[in-house]
């Protein structure tokens, strides 16, 4: 067995960026592509080739320009899916970036299929079809033949500080065991979101089968949160409207083969909640929410209609699943099979998800200016890790590591090398293999199954419907405080396991977080994703804001309320009774007269 | 359950080098036994990417969906080629389901959309 503390590694570089996904890749193709002359290193967890959360692929680019779309177009959407709460700017920059970020992919291999018109086949208004299963390997092997040295197998735990910037960072060899210490005169931060802070969807062996990548646990967020960085709108948990079990995504289905969301006695019931609006334009997490509440009325569980589907259609669906959610291929496929020996299409069963925090799909992250800098100098953010843009996914994550590098090497070019303080590298050393020297101490899984039961019962688990309430956000954080006796008894007998343990030490740092940004926001402004059962309503003269935090040396969080600054832009929020009405509509179905 | 590995056919991709499942798996979750054949460390940890079982140039890795998610019997398999992957997937009575999808190249793309 591989001794759990070997020897220790020290590298230097101009640019380090810690994270080999979905922008990390793109970040050191487009650094070498500036400057060939600059040392760039990428610091990956796994293995470039399949690491992250596009490790099974994707099979859609849901940031894009379709035509007659605009930068603006696509910022009047995203504030209106989040009632308000946007960085425009970001927005805006990342809008304007990301039909060339996805030409620039598909030049590199992915496989775009083209109408005769030669535009991208449009899924949605911002959406377009790929076949992305092999996006991952495409993206790592031009990362790995830009010339940025690729440094594999490395879990990032801290950010290196001199004078109040950010001069490297640290991280140990999940295989080898070693400590590495990587100078650098810029760091971009793009470790992805964090899955696992509350309690899965599924138990025990199927734990695991998440929407979220479970080896994206938050290592970026903890870092920043531990060393001062200032972080936004953790509050704004994003929760995905899956198919049961197989946690994969409901779009599919519904967009390629027009399936309605049907409650148990047929109706479709997104209308019903909407239909002032049209039953169409209902926002992203009231389509969660109202598939909640007519479970609630005894109208559930929810499905998606397949009903008169002819079975033959669902081999594109199936070829689809394949190319990002293989499990749910095999369930479609399974349920065919029944379809073909006699019955109709079962309906397909829906449901939530366990909350993430990831900034590509909703709000959370470091809070970034234009050039996705950071409130350390120098660090950068792109991609998941990053906040206040929503709506960015994979081809807003390449946009926005353009965006963070082209001011990277700008700034990279006048700096002296990086020296990092040997007394801070000791300490971070030590912090690092404390649990190689705790035999007997605590497994990580228990700790995590203890972190997770408490974010799910007092902070709007899946086991609670979401809703939370101030009671259980002071247990919650009573119960996370106390859980620093058990993150120092934690105990490693090999580098894999150690990699555990940090794990759940930086899921920890950002539930912490995350539960200061719940409590702060006294409101109910995104149903399911920040759903305060003490205050129900939405309160835009209170809280048409940021909610950002800052967890200072001595541990406490001190939470920064920031404006929100509207771009000159026409845009009309959702009515503020629309909450209501999904209400309404509860109760008027309700009643029997 | 997850990820199976048939050791009669595993040969560590012929190399002595880092076989390609064991570079892949984003979980850091395969590793090659003292038999010189491929095992997942624990299928509880496994997302069910699927990354081994296409990376695995004699097909030796299949999947199968925990038991706790009931759909027992049936496992799939694949198979990235250049420019496509190859899929098969085993229903429970025995059939097997052939699928294909563009891997990376340009238009135009012949399987089903």
């Amino acid at each position: 067995m591989t001794t759990v503390h070997a020897g220790r590694v020290e590298l230097d570089c101009d640019l380090l960026i810690i994270g080999g996904g979905a922008a990390g890749c793109v970040a050191a193709v487009e650094a070498k592509e500036l400057d060939p002359s600059l040392r760039v290193i990428v610091m990956e967890k796994a293995h470039v080739y399949r690491s992250g959360c596009l490790a099974a692929g994707i099979s859609a680019l849901n940031a894009y320009l379709t035509p007659g779309e605009t930068a603006e177009s696509f910022l009047r959407y995203a504030i209106r899916e989040t009632v308000g709460v946007v960085r425009d700017d970001l927005t805006l920059s990342m809008a304007h970036e990301l039909n060339a970020q996805v030409k620039r992919v598909e030049d590199w291999g992915l496989p775009i299929p083209r109408d005769e018109q030669g535009h991208p086949l449009k899924r949605g208004r911002a959406s377009i079809k790929i076949f992305g299963e092999r996006i991952k390997p495409i993206l790592g092997k031009r990362a790995e033949a830009s010339g940025a040295q690729i440094l594999n197998r490395i879990n990032a735990t801290g950010l290196a500080m001199r004078d109040g910037r950010v001069v490297g960072a640290y991280g140990f060899g999940v295989r080898d065991g070693r400590f590495y210490e990587v100078r650098a005169k810029c760091v971009l931060i793009a470790t992805g979101g964090a899955a696992g802070i509350y309690r899965p969807s599924n138990p025990g062996m199927a734990a695991h089968r998440m929407w979220y990548s479970p080896f994206n646990t938050g290592a970026g967020l903890a870092m920043g949160i531990r060393a001062g960085a200032e972080m936004t709108s953790f509050e704004f948990r994003f929760i995905p409207l899956r198919i049961k079990d197989a946690i994969a995504p409901t779009g599919e289905i519904a967009q390629w083969l027009g399936a309605k969301q049907i409650n148990s006695l047929g109706e479709p019931y997104l209308e019903k909640y909407y239909e002032h609006l049209g039953g169409k334009r209902m926002l992203t997490q009231d389509r969660l929410y109202a598939t909640l509440m007519e479970c609630r009325a005894g109208r559930g569980p929810c499905y998606l209609d397949l009903r008169g589907v002819n079975p033959r259609k669902l081999d594109g669906t199936i070829t689809s699943y394949l190319s990002m959610a293989p499990s749910a291929a095999m369930i479609m496929s399974d349920e065919a099979y029944y379809a073909r020996a006699g019955g109709e299409m079962a309906p397909v069963e829906i449901t939530g998800g366990e909350p993430h925090v990831v900034g590509g799909h909703g709000l959370s992250g470091f809070w970034i200016d234009e050039q996705r800098r950071t409130t350390l100098p120098g660090l950068w953010a792109a991609g998941d890790v990053a906040g206040g843009t929503p709506k960015k996914y994979a081809s807003g994550a390449w946009a926005e590591a353009v965006i963070a590098i082209r001011d990277m090497v700008e700034q990279a070019r006048a700096r002296p090398a990086a020296v990092i303080e040997p007394e801070e590298a000791k300490t971070e050393e030590a912090r690092v293999y404390a649990p190689a020297d705790a035999p007997g101490g605590v497994p990580a899984r228990e700790v995590e199954e203890r972190l997770q039961k408490v974010m799910d019962e007092y902070a709007g688990g899946i086991g609670v419907q979401y809703g939370y309430a101030e009671g259980g956000l002071r247990l919650a954080r009573l119960h996370l405080s106390r859980l620093a006796h058990e993150l120092a008894a934690l105990s490693a007998e090999s580098p894999y396991e150690l990699m555990h343990c940090h794990e759940v030490i930086d899921r920890v740092d950002v539930a912490e977080t995350l539960v200061a940004h719940m409590t702060h926001r006294k409101e109910t402004r995104w149903h399911c994703y920040q759903e305060r059962l003490d205050f129900p309503e939405r309160d835009d003269a209170r809280y048409m804001l940021f909610v950002n935090s800052v967890k200072g040396p001595d541990g406490t969080i001190r939470v920064i309320e920031r404006p929100i600054v509207r771009a000159e832009i026409d845009v009309v929020l959702p009515a503020l009774e629309d909450g209501a009405m999904i209400r309404g509509a509860r109760t008027r179905a309700d009643d029997p007269s | 359950m997850a990820i199976f590995v048939d050791e009669h056919v595993c040969n560590r991709c012929g190399t002595a080098e880092e076989p390609m499942c064991v570079r892949d798996c984003p979980g850091d979750l395969m590793f090659i036994k003292a038999n010189d054949k491929a095992s997942i460390t624990d299928n509880r940890e496994c997302w069910d990417c699927a990354a081994c079982v296409k990376v695995c140039p004699t097909q030796a890795i299949h999947m199968q969906l925990p038991t706790s998610l009931v759909v027992r019997g049936v496992t799939l398999k694949g198979r990235a080629l250049k420019h496509k992957t190859t899929w098969s997937i085993r229903l429970r009575d025995g059939e097997e389901k052939t699928y294909e999808t563009p891997s990376t190249g340009k238009p135009p793309f012949t399987p089903s959309l």
